[in-house]
């Protein structure tokens, strides 16, 4: 990567104060010496040292990689901030670096906007942005840029993070919901829904007790396997804030098909189901962070599966159904009971039922 | 997990769709017409639907879906009325899940809080208790919901907030109770029923005896059933034992759960904090005499109806809604006129379209039934 | 209401105020005891016990015995079915023999 080379290092801020104030977003020096402390500190790469208003690369090189350009953004504003398995910082980044990877494209830069409440500390602020820099460097992609606003007491949550990121596509590799065909076969790369009963459980406003942790990984390593075994496949969505169903009806609807999962083959985690059964939720709903549903294929199914269970992030992998003929858009499930389920888009939030 | 997997074997399912077929073709009022079965409570529907179970079943069998889901019959007024509670300076108002989108006639609960009010979802009454301790400055109101399976709990909350000295903390009390709702759909004359199946947390509290008069008077059968599907198809295949073998009796499916008794301590609690009303209005329903429990005057001080001033308006359903005939099993979802046209679960209009075991929310979510809105 | 769900008693928090704590599936919830508790069961040995749960509250204890006879039941019902399926094709063997 070419990269203009900074002049000459210089010394990072530092932030002497307990907690982050409507002076740390004022543009001056008390600003600059928090992003140096809290950001630089801990990103610490080459296109993110000049601190220009932008970063800047050579697009000779991005263009080695790939013919197209993959851009997503994503803001996350997750309560609470640090929930087992993760906080809002790992999620930043493996959230925009799944966006792209779902793609098909090799994730590599991203950018970094904050608003932060003012009254929050500064060390929890470092202990976020260190969060941020070991999901990049595990990830492979560099935060490059950036931008930092404090607000007032009560106009945010603490703090909430966009991240923005930037992936080059290879040639020849084309992937889309409106892609899958009747025949192809569905898979996920394992437990389903750990995401959001943790994040629930975390809330505390139900005063369940489990050891279910978020799932939040950067997925990309395992995409590529995938796509190294299954060439043809066609589709990958994560499945995000609305659970696999959400993904499922977006792609039946998009390549006017419908698919049939069963639900003896969609693997979720007994103390998610114990969770689920508690608070009469559908584990189909809940959200998921290192998660993806990949529609392969059938006669690439075999492959696709057996590389995800290869990788560290699939060993729970599982082929849960397939892409039929049918009404279009509607996505069906036969249950564990013998018969047939509708699972339809969800309608507003799920809650926890009494009845 | 235990006490749930084995009730829903996918073999066990088979062998009883079998014997359901059998007995069927043995029963000379199949031929001419669908034995009508009505589960009554909004946990079997939510079952029914969940597991696809209407599916499984001959077409001669037709499930009816009653209205035993409180929520559904939770009129508007006293949905208003739980607004202007929680918008009270100073009131945290605290509420199942479920009830969260209940439309009121200006706002549901889920857009009050949007506006600004303190209401927090919580799962059960000790939880609010909970939060009145927490915040002695305040006044904690919790919403009572339910038939006789959750009044135990309100009620054993007020007697531990009693003991406790706790001075912030009071009920509004919608419990209702589940045998004149049995009773107002037996008397009504457009209904065509062959037997029930019967609550089985309800039972759970009360036992199997005051549905005799059911058998007894009205001569119909019904069984008490759990609520996992091998626990339903069960159910119905006892009772269409009955009806072959021309019998009408209180049976008791869920005996691993329910005691004939019912639950000495719950129903101890339960006198002790309540006193029935003469008539509470049911949405769809009209008013029903004796169908639901306020505080007794020993535990004023715990009564939310009497602590605040409640607008206490009745609240009339938008005219074309067909809540009441859904609800009594008399028309299907989709033959009321706004079925998933300007009723759908974004936009619910009846109370039947809210809850997630109100039959129209189930058939348009589980049983892609949208596509026949408008067909009737 | 009703929405319960069994699990199984793991301690008790507070005797007084007949607090437990069950686990559902490895998920754990303090709940209200006080519907299980007489004098055939004391406080102490509701641990161990399964028990269906509703909205924090152990409304009644599973009776493992009635759990075992619902099942078994169906379980006869289906060696039943097996019996009559293979009669029936003996049956028809033997008719297939004979013509």
């Amino acid at each position: 990567m070419n990269i203009m080379p900074f002049p000459r290092p210089r010394r990072l801020g530092k932030v002497n104060v307990p907690t982050v104030t409507l002076a740390h977003g004022g543009g001056g020096k008390a600003m600059k010496d928090l992003i140096d402390d809290v950001f630089v500190d801990a990103f610490d790469n080459a296109a993110l040292a000049p601190l220009e208003d932008q970063a800047r690369f050579d697009l000779s090189a991005i263009a080695a990689l790939g013919d197209r350009l993959a851009f997503t953004t994503d803001s996350f504003v997750v309560d609470p901030l640090i929930f087992p398995g993760g906080d809002i910082g790992k999620l930043a980044v493996c959230g925009t670096v799944n966006d792209l990877a779902v793609g098909g494209a090799r994730p590599l830069y991203l950018s970094c906007a904050v608003i932060i409440e003012e009254g929050v500390t500064v060390d929890f602020l470092r202990q976020i942005a260190r969060s941020m820099a070991v999901a990049a460097k595990d990830a492979g992609v560099q935060i490059v840029t950036g931008d930092t606003k404090v607000v007032h007491k009560g106009a945010c949550d603490k703090l909430f993070i966009t991240t923005t990121g930037i992936g080059a596509i290879r040639e020849g590799l084309t992937l889309g919901a409106h892609l899958a065909r009747p025949g192809d076969a569905v898979l996920v790369n394992g437990l389903l829904g750990d995401h959001g009963a943790a994040i629930l459980g975390a809330r505390g406003d139900m005063a369940l007790e489990t050891p279910i942790e978020s799932d939040c990984a950067a997925l990309h390593g395992l995409i590529d396997a995938l796509l190294a075994a299954a060439p043809n496949t066609r589709a990958l969505r994560d499945a995000t804030r609305g659970g696999l169903a959400t993904v499922l009806n977006e792609i039946a609807a998009a390549s006017e098909t419908a698919i049939e999962i069963d639900e003896t083959r969609t693997p979720i985690r007994e103390e998610v189901k114990g969770f689920c059964e508690i608070l009469g939720l559908d584990p189909l709903y809940l959200a998921n962070e290192g998660k993806i549903a990949a529609v392969v294929p059938a006669e690439e199914a075999e492959a696709a599966l057996a590389a995800m269970q290869a990788h560290p992030l699939g060993a729970g992998s599982s082929i849960i159904g397939t892409v039929n003929e049918g009404e279009a858009g509607r996505v069906t499930m036969k249950t564990v009971f013998g018969g047939r389920r509708i699972v339809d888009m969800l309608v507003g939030e799920q809650l926890p039922r009494i009845c | 997990m235990k006490y749930i997997d084995e009730y829903r074997d996918r073999d066990k399912a088979a062998v009883l769709v079998k014997e359901i077929e059998a007995l069927v073709a043995e029963i000379p009022l199949a031929k001419e017409r669908p034995i009508n079965i009505m589960e009554v409570c909004g946990g079997h529907t939510h079952s029914i639907f969940r597991y696809g179970i209407e599916g499984m079943l001959p077409k001669e069998v037709e499930l009816v879906h009653g209205p035993g889901c409180p929520v559904c019959v939770l009129p508007m007024g006293r949905v208003d009325d739980c607004v202007s509670i929680a918008e009270q300076p100073g009131v945290i108002f605290t509420t199942f899940g479920d009830a969260m989108r209940v439309p009121g006639s200006k706002k549901s609960l889920m857009q009050a809080k949007a506006d600004g009010a303190d209401i927090r979802m919580v799962y059960s009454p000790m939880d609010a208790l909970e939060i009145a301790r927490k915040n002695p400055d305040r006044d904690v109101v919790f919403f009572g919901l339910g038939f006789e399976t959750t009044m135990p709990s309100t009620a054993l909350t007020v007697l531990q907030a009693e003991r406790e000295g706790i001075t912030n903390f009071s009920v509004f009390c919608n419990h209702i109770t589940i045998v004149p709702t049995l009773k107002a759909i037996l008397e009504s004359p457009d209904l065509n029923l062959d037997a029930f199946i019967g609550p089985g947390h309800v039972s759970m509290v009360i036992g199997t005896a005051p549905y005799e008069f059911i058998a007894n008077f009205y001569k119909k059968p019904m069984v008490v059933s759990g609520f996992e599907p091998l626990d339903v198809l069960q159910s119905i295949w006892m009772v269409l034992k009955q009806i072959k073998e021309g019998r009408a009796d209180i049976e008791n499916q869920y005996v691993r759960v329910v005691p004939d008794d019912g639950n000495a301590a719950a129903l101890d609690a339960v006198d002790k904090v309540y006193e029935l009303r003469d008539f509470f209005e049911w949405r769809g329903l009209g008013s029903i005499d004796h169908s639901g429990v306020k505080l007794r005057e020993a535990y004023a001080h715990f009564d939310a109806e009497r602590k605040f001033a409640l607008p206490n308006l009745q609240v009339a359903d938008p005219a074309a809604c067909q809540c009441g005939a859904v609800l009594k099993g008399v028309i299907k979802p989709w033959q009321c006129p706004l079925f998933g046209t300007a009723c759908t679960p974004e936009t619910p209009l009846g109370a039947l379209m809210v809850s997630s075991e109100g039959s129209c929310s189930a058939y348009y979510q589980y049983g892609g039934i949208k596509a026949q809105a408008g067909a009737a | 209401m009703c929405l319960g769900i069994p699990g199984r008693i793991v301690t008790i928090d507070d005797a007084g105020k007949r607090l437990a704590t069950v686990d559902v599936g490895g998920v754990k919830r303090q709940v209200n005891i006080a519907c299980i508790v007489n004098d055939a069961h004391s406080v102490e040995s509701c641990v161990g016990d399964w028990v269906l749960v509703h909205v924090g509250f152990a409304m009644s204890r599973i009776d493992e015995q009635e759990a075992a006879e619902t099942l078994k039941i169906l379980t006869e019902l289906g060696e039943a079915q097996a019996e009559i399926e293979a009669m029936r094709l003996s049956e028809a063997e033997v008719g297939r023999a004979a013509s």
